[in-house]
């Protein structure tokens, strides 16, 4: 056995073959890493704006609920929905409740729609669009 | 809101129908505080009218219609037929529609045929735009128009007329109506009353005095508070030339849902909130300037699981020619506005000064 081993490790393919992977292994590890640039930044921030824009676009459509009213009715630019507050105590669910909840609660009360599941994309299409609606407001869970 | 449970007067409250009868204490009989200040008309007849505004009724198929919309201006209406004494009329501050369908303005109507007084029509940009105002001017009023009551001179004017070239670019008027319905829409086109009509304004007023008090109703402020959203007439200046030599000049608008007073020279302005929902202050959107009026004290921020929350309609009472806007928020404690000799301009009777205000009335 220990002939056998002796034999492989003497061949110069096999050290050849051993540098390769350990130098593809290190230059996965930089793209997937830490090392990004502009391009990639770019490619992020359309897909994230991308997804602002569909929620905008539900925000200001019938498609969510069942009686043609829209979100943006009562919140022009997602004005007076507060994300930054979140998650925080809503009296009137009794309890510390997220965005998602309350979105939830408009599309199922004005709206007349039926309720979004917290994963579904067009539940975080709107969140998208609330949140950038409401960009560079500091934090402030809990805040009434 | 106010905190805690339903209490037996909010349960009245909500109740409506004959129920109603238990909101009856709105006294029509309070009397405006004499005293100096502007110039008092020739006749001097105490009268009121009710003030009622955008009720967007919104048309779903068939002869359904968005339940919570109907039942603002159900309430509205119910109300005001209860005030006693009557008022002498009841101004309609536009918006009957959401989208200007003859379904939507129609129905409206039908529900507005059970006020037991008259009522003075002033259009919305949502009953306009998908028609440019025929079926509204062929069933319910004129769109420009002034009376006389009691030594008031009324004027209505048709404020929401917007630019040719926005008007011809949209290939059908579904679509039109549909761009102007949108409040936060970039692709908006600001409210105007035009130079026609200007000039049709400059000669109705020809052949009033000057010390006539002067009361100008219209749906869209004739002053510019924020573009983006359309709180806006754009040649607002212009109509403020006209009556400017007047002593005693008030205007009456709605569009804005919200409690909205300011003083521009000799006007007075007072918005009402809508019976349908109301909207944020463009306060609570931070990322253009807005020019709302400093003297006004916001009203609460609404909570949503009280659908009729921040939604209402008003009273005034004109004493000398003077007005006193009663706004009457059903969920909320009644606000008293009226214009005051030695600030200069309309002044809350209980949260004007800084100290006095409460922590629902910060929007943000």
């Amino acid at each position: 056995m220990k002939e056998l081993w002796k034999s492989i490790f003497k061949r110069k393919g096999i050290w050849l073959l051993i540098s390769n992977l350990v130098t593809a292994l290190a230059f996965v590890g930089l793209l997937f890493g830490d090392d990004w640039d502009k391009s990639n930044e770019a490619k992020w921030n359309t897909a994230f704006m991308e997804t602002v824009s569909r929620g905008e676009a539900l925000f200001h459509g019938p498609e969510l609920g069942g009686n043609t009213v829209q979100c943006a009715m009562c919140h022009p630019n997602a004005t007076n929905t507060h994300p930054e507050t979140y998650p925080k105590f809503q009296k009137q669910i009794g309890k510390v409740s997220t965005l998602r909840e309350m979105i939830n609660w408009c599309i199922q009360n004005p709206l007349q729609g039926k309720p979004l599941a917290y994963d579904d994309p067009k539940m975080i299409a709107l969140e998208a669009y609330i949140v950038y609606e409401r960009r560079n407001s500091p934090l402030n869970p809990g805040k009434h | 809101m106010k905190e805690g449970k339903l209490n037996r007067s909010d349960f009245l409250r909500g109740a409506g129908g004959l129920l109603a009868a238990s909101v009856l204490p709105i006294s029509l009989v309070e009397i405006a505080c004499g005293g100096g200040g502007r110039e008092k008309g020739a006749s001097n007849e105490g009268f009121t009218f009710a003030f009622i505004s955008d009720p967007h009724l919104t048309h779903i198929k068939g002869t359904s219609f968005v339940r919570n919309f109907d039942s603002g201006l159900k309430k509205a209406i119910e109300t005001v037929n209860l005030l006693f004494p009557k008022p002498d009329f009841v101004v309609f501050g536009g918006d009957l529609a959401q989208l200007g369908k003859r379904e939507e303005l129609d129905h409206g109507m039908e529900l507005l045929s059970k006020v037991n007084v008259p009522i003075k029509f002033v259009i919305g940009e949502h009953d306009y735009y998908l028609d440019l105002g025929k079926y509204w001017e062929d069933k319910i009023s004129k769109l420009q128009y002034s009376f006389d009551h009691k030594g008031v001179h009324f004027v209505v004017l048709n404020s929401i007329l917007t630019y040719e070239p926005w008007v011809r670019k949209w290939k059908t008027p579904e679509e039109r109506m549909n761009q102007m319905a949108r409040l936060d829409n970039p692709q908006g086109s600001p409210f105007m009353v035009g130079d026609e009509q200007i000039a049709w304004l400059k000669k109705d007023l020809e052949k009033v005095d000057s010390k006539t008090p002067l009361v100008i109703l219209s749906h869209s402020p004739l002053y510019k508070i924020y573009q983006p959203w359309n709180f806006w007439t754009d040649d607002a200046e212009k109509v403020q030339t006209e009556l400017g030599r007047f002593d005693n000049v008030t205007v009456f608008h709605g569009h804005v849902h919200q409690v909205l007073y300011n003083q521009i020279k000799n006007i007075s302005f007072y918005a009402l909130m809508s019976t349908a929902w109301p909207w944020p202050y463009p306060e609570s959107y931070q990322r253009d300037k807005n020019y709302i009026p400093k003297m006004t004290v916001f009203m609460n921020r609404q909570d949503p699981f009280h659908e009729r929350d921040g939604t209402g309609w008003a009273f005034v009472n004109m004493e000398n020619g003077r007005e006193e806007m009663h706004y009457k928020l059903w969920e909320n404690k009644d606000r008293v506005v009226k214009y005051d000799d030695k600030a200069g301009h309309p002044i809350d009777s209980e949260y004007q000064l800084p100290e006095s205000r409460i922590l629902p009335q910060t929007h943000y």
